[in-house]
């Protein structure tokens, strides 16, 4: 099997799609000739022209907009937003039009569509190229949120977010997008949404992540396993809808939670994870649960590495949970 | 698929809609016009080498990994900035984009403050929270570099609006790429400011790239000061070769804000020597393209134009090797200031102790 990065599995699976189905159409700023400026559309301009791969202006609400229609009249667009950042000139769009459209024409609608956008920090990009705005999509009904954390999952997942029939924000975290490699099956394949993955067993808590921090909740995990704790990590992979039976089931396990992700904590989605768990299996808890998150504040430029929960804040989080 | 469809995505070549700016060859270096003080063009010159000096140092510190994420130089578009703000009094606003480090020091923020900025120091004029793309002084009405494109043009209609209504006299010069013409905040923008005739000036520096892609890719017209029109706003358009044309253009349009209080939109025709960020491998532009547009450089052109008025060659490399030690100095001071710490980010973000 190749070996290929975040980006190039990206890549991949988008060809794939476009040479599979001709309604898929790519649009956003600098996608077609220059190839994306993560290079994930690279390629693509050549071998499906400038009418499946549009260069377009620089404006996020008519790219969205647009992509709406499109998907309206049956035509599957994949609109990039070059950072989650900029995605807010459109968040009218997202929210009051794309979200909605199955609901308020009663189920005769839907705009169809995948919006591509690279998300979270690890790049000294200050507070304008860093942000992870995921829970402020979850929060809308009507949208599915997707975060891959390795190529195979992003392939598959990709894959399967075009071919889901409702809107999904597919939030790719830039950090990871060439330091994480792996296996990627030539082909056809796709990772069900809604399936959480367990990425590391373990009986005595359970660590909750996404995106660029599952790596550092690995880390953290396999320096506790030193002091003779063993986390369980899991990776949501679909951060909505969510897979709250996976999550359930390794908590009546373990009786621990700790969560961890880049947003800032309140209002995160782990505020959410943590409130289903104590409807779900209270009475199994056996600590507190906590949340090891970026802080409430914008995502700072100078003091990036204090702000991301990396797993020397972890850690900490890990050994005194599990001894509480 | 047949494409059908209109030629937004053909990059044919634009309509010719108005009048072109002047030559776009450029005419040879002249006395500057009459009636102009050598000392003024002196201290334009001053501006913009101390601009391209910095900037300099700023991509030397970035390869370094002194200055982190993006950085957006304005090497190549000093004579906009300089000789815009030149044509601004001391407590008129400016405003601009993320490509900002020129506008900062145009509107008087020392060389020191701009480099601690970027090199993320706590003696920075963000307090090195904001890094390149956020330069803000508030006593010299520098109100800020923006990263989200369009985002800051909406904002200077309020301050227009702000200063027309205390009846201060005061002017916002408001900047912002060919790129952000496309997004919806700009119309906006503009609709609102001749609406309400406010006392601000749009100035486009059209250097013909929104990132990777040139303007005829993303926009239907050529003439950017065209979109005045339809609002029903004063524009005007030309080079920005020549800093003291710069300055007396963009002086015109302040006079009316100030005067009249109508905005005025300019487009101002540059271009950026560099990519668009240095992490921008630029393959979109030819060498010969850029060769031939660094032979128009206004920098060298303000230079010339100061030799042919008298100034010996002694006293240009006077006042260089002036400008170098201001830069040096200001490199060396951010690199021995220290770091802003984690106390900082609780009182930034809100006035009292909230933030977690
Ligand atoms: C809303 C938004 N969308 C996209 C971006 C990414 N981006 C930053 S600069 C830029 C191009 C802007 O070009 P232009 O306005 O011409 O300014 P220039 O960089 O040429 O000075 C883009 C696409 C952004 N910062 N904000
Ligand atoms: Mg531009």
């Amino acid at each position: 099997m190749p070996q290929m990065n975040m980006v190039q599995a990206i890549n991949d699976a988008l060809r794939l799609e476009m040479r599979r189905n001709d309604k898929v159409v790519i649009l956003g700023e600098d996608v077609g000739k220059v190839g994306g400026v993560f290079r994930v559309t690279a390629g693509l301009y050549d071998e499906f022209g400038e009418d499946r791969v549009i260069d377009t202006p620089l404006s996020e609400g008519g790219i969205i907009g647009a992509a709406i229609g499109m998907a309206l009249y049956g035509l599957v667009p994949i609109p990039e937003i070059q950072f989650a950042d900029f995605i807010f000139p459109a968040y009218d769009q997202i929210v009051s039009e794309l979200a909605k459209f199955r609901y308020r024409s009663g189920g005769e609608y839907v705009s169809k569509l995948v919006i591509r956008t690279p998300m979270g920090g690890g790049i000294r990009g200050g507070h304008y190229h860093s942000q992870s705005p995921e829970s402020q999509f979850i929060h809308v009904a009507g949208l599915k949120v997707v975060c891959p954390t390795n190529p195979y999952d992003a392939k598959g997942l990709l894959l399967a977010s075009i071919r889901d029939p409702d809107p999904v924000l597919f939030f790719e975290p830039k950090r990871i997008y060439r330091a994480a490699k792996g296996e990627v099956p030539e082909g056809d394949y796709t990772v069900p949404l809604s399936q959480a993955s367990v990425v590391r067993p373990g009986k005595h808590l359970t660590v909750i992540s996404w995106g660029a921090m599952i790596y550092e909740a690995l880390d953290a995990a396999n320096q506790a396993a030193a002091k003779g704790i063993e986390a369980e990590v899991i990776d949501l992979r679909t951060l909505w809808p969510i897979d709250i039976d996976t999550i359930v089931e390794s908590v009546k396990k373990t009786g621990r939670v700790v969560v961890v992700h880049e947003a800032p904590k309140s209002c995160g989605l782990g505020g959410e994870i943590i409130a289903m768990i104590n409807e779900k299996c209270f009475t199994h808890l056996e600590a507190p649960p906590v949340r090891v998150t970026g802080f409430d504040t914008p995502f700072p430029y100078t003091l990036e590495l204090e702000y991301l929960p990396l797993a020397h804040r972890i850690l900490p989080a890990i050994v005194e949970t599990a001894a509480y | 698929m047949a494409a059908k469809k209109g030629s937004a995505t053909k990059g044919s070549a634009p309509p010719q809609l108005a009048t072109k700016p002047s030559d776009p060859i450029a005419p040879p270096v002249a006395l500057p016009p009459e009636g102009t003080d050598a000392a003024h063009l002196m201290q334009l010159y001053r501006r913009m080498q101390t601009i391209r000096r910095v900037e300099e140092e700023c991509a030397r510190g970035y390869a370094q990994g002194k200055i982190g994420g993006f950085l957006h130089l304005y090497i190549g578009q000093e004579s906009v900035g300089v000789g815009a703000i030149a044509a601004l009094g001391p407590d008129d606003y400016a405003v601009t984009t993320y490509r900002d480090h020129g506008i900062a020091i145009a509107k008087g923020i020392p060389a020191r403050e701009v480099v601690a900025e970027l090199f993320g120091k706590v003696t920075g004029c963000s307090k090195g929270l904001g890094g390149s793309m956020h330069l803000f002084d508030v006593p010299r009405g520098m109100l800020g570099g923006y990263g989200i494109v369009g985002g800051h043009v909406p904002l200077a209609v309020g301050t227009a609006f702000a200063s027309k209504y205390r009846g201060d006299g005061r002017v916002t010069l408001c900047f912002f790429g060919d790129g952000a013409v496309s997004i919806g905040a700009f119309h906006e923008a503009m609709s609102l400011a001749a609406l309400w005739k406010l006392p601000c000036v749009f100035l486009c520096e059209n250097n013909g790239y929104s990132m990777g892609t040139p303007l005829h890719r993303t926009l239907s017209v050529e003439d950017i000061s065209l979109k005045a029109i339809g609002y029903g706003m004063a524009r005007d358009r030309f080079f920005a070769r020549d800093v003291l044309e710069v300055e007396a253009r963009v002086r015109a349009a302040i006079d009316r804000a100030r005067e009249t209080s109508e905005p005025t939109l300019i487009e101002i025709r540059t271009y950026r020597f560099r990519g668009h960020s240095m992490s921008d491998p630029g393959k979109y532009r030819t060498p010969e393209e850029i060769e031939a547009q660094k032979k128009l450089d206004p920098l060298s052109r303000a230079r010339e134009q100061l030799g042919l008025s008298g100034r010996s060659e002694e006293d240009l490399a006077k006042l260089d090797a002036e400008i170098e030690d201001e830069v040096m100095d200001a490199v060396r001071f951010a690199d021995e200031s220290p770091e802003p710490g984690p106390e900082l980010l609780a009182p930034t973000t809100y006035a009292g102790e909230f933030a977690r």
